[in-house]
């Protein structure tokens, strides 16, 4: 992993995810270690976020490192017509390592080919979103002791969710069963099932939620966004149907656990919130301790 | 007699590349494909012609004009079967079968509007991958698949 760039969850082998997570899990024992002393991190958003920023910055000033960059296009040179390689070239001249975010998809791995530093990819529009995805594996690991063998079910918009396509790739190593709850017009990708098929794996694809529940180890759940729908009727007609609500999680496993990338609408109750398997907001925090063990693999610090 | 009707269904050209086997309903994909309607060398074309291989056939005829191996990547993604037939003073001296390439740079455009190749100036980059036996373009950037319908080249 050593300078080398996170861009795609396939850039990962089985073996190297565990790798991060067994370091996630040092990390959370001990979140305060000085091995950035005197390293500076670039934080590039071309697009607002509230958790990966924060949780990225979070993790590098744990570490003791300093962060320089923006939290948005509008106050950055993007503003005058700046390219991005030429973007990216300058900060290299400044920065060890570059966390990024942009709204273009493909626009991390083509900033990873002009960069002389690691570019760690936090978002490249509808398309990969690597650092989430490992931190929804730690959560999983924590949470049932084990990735392998277990019943995932994803609940929503899993067609445009980049969260949902990575973490179900990500699955495929660990011999998953995945239940797939959705309306029609957002189904998962056929190029996302196709890694399914290819690892031999069991899927089944629903447009009730209820029935899952009982056999889920893991509820993934996701919002539904009105701009998805080019129909705003078609938007209406399906938006309160995938609403996870305290009472229809009696009958749930005893091991299961909700998650949720955030931010949520109203697709979990709140009423779950306080319900022992929501795990929505631990899952959050995880991402810190992800993200510290990355960022010290690829520095070579660990 | 069969054979005199045939070959007056496409004429013959003294010089130039005969395109065969060419799945008929391909025909105008592949013409587009090569710019054809700009050429000023004599073209002759043939569509839903009897093939005794894949039933129907197109078939595409120019004159003083022969192919690189750019120009017969994209022949092939959109029509693997074809078969390019080189002809010198009306004598085939060349026949090949198009090869599709593993990964193909700069020659076709990602129909994803939002690719950072269609945003920025960065050179297309593919895969070039079967599914279900239909050829498709994975993008190397956005990682969506490209399929036929949707390929449009430079």
């Amino acid at each position: 992993m050593k300078n080398r760039s996170l861009i795609s969850i396939n850039d990962y082998s089985k073996e190297e995810i565990m790798q991060v997570l067994e370091l996630a899990a040092e990390f959370e024992k001990k979140p305060h270690q000085n091995l950035l002393h005197g390293r500076v991190i670039a934080s590039l958003f071309f697009e607002p976020s509230t958790r990966t920023r924060l949780s990225f910055e979070s993790a590098i000033q744990k570490l003791g490192g300093n962060v320089i960059g923006f939290s948005s296009a509008a106050t950055s040179s993007v503003q005058k017509g700046e390219s991005l390689k030429d973007t990216i070239l300058t900060v290299c001249n400044y920065s060890d390592l570059i966390v990024m975010r942009h709204p273009v998809d493909g626009s991390a791995r083509f900033a990873s080919e002009v960069a002389s530093v690691p570019i760690i990819n936090a978002g490249d529009g509808a398309n990969q979103h690597p650092t989430q995805c490992l931190l929804d594996l730690y959560s999983i690991k924590k949470t049932q002791g084990t990735l392998e063998n277990l019943e995932v079910t994803f609940v929503g918009d899993l067609k445009y969710g980049r969260t949902v396509h990575s973490l179900v790739i990500a699955l495929c190593h660990f011999n998953t069963k995945f239940h797939l709850v959705s309306p029609v017009e957002l189904k998962l990708p056929s190029a996302v099932k196709r890694h399914i098929k290819e690892a031999n794996l069991q899927y089944e694809q629903y447009t009730d939620f209820s029935e899952v529940i009982p056999k889920s180890d893991i509820i993934y759940m996701t919002r539904i966004q009105r701009e998805r729908f080019p129909d705003p009727l078609e938007y209406e007609k399906v938006k309160n149907a995938y609403i996870l609500d305290n009472g229809m999680l009696d009958y749930a496993r005893e091991n299961c656990k909700i998650l949720h990338p955030l931010p949520r609408v109203n697709e979990i109750s709140t009423n779950v919130d306080d319900n022992p398997k929501a795990y929505y907001f631990e899952q959050a925090l995880n991402g810190v301790y992800v993200r510290q063990a990355l960022i010290a693999a690829i520095l070579g610090l660990k | 007699m069969n054979n005199k009707r045939k070959e007056l269904i496409v004429s013959a050209i003294s010089n130039g590349t005969v395109i065969d086997h060419i799945p008929a309903n391909k025909l105008f994909q592949v013409i587009r494909i090569l710019d054809l309607e700009k050429s000023d060398k004599e073209v002759y074309f043939g569509t839903n012609l009897e093939s005794k291989k894949y039933g129907r056939k197109g078939i595409i005829k120019i004159s003083e004009k022969y192919f690189e191996s750019s120009e017969t990547d994209k022949i092939a993604l959109v029509a693997p079967t074809a078969t390019l037939i080189e002809i010198k003073d009306y004598e085939v001296t060349k026949k090949t079968t198009v090869n599709i390439p593993d990964t193909i740079e700069r020659i076709a455009k990602c129909f994803n509007p939002n690719c950072v190749t269609n945003k920025e100036q960065v050179p297309t980059k593919f895969k070039v991958i079967k599914i279900n036996g239909e050829i498709k373009l994975a993008c190397h950037y956005c990682e969506k698949n490209t399929s036929q319908s949707n390929m449009v080249f430079n």
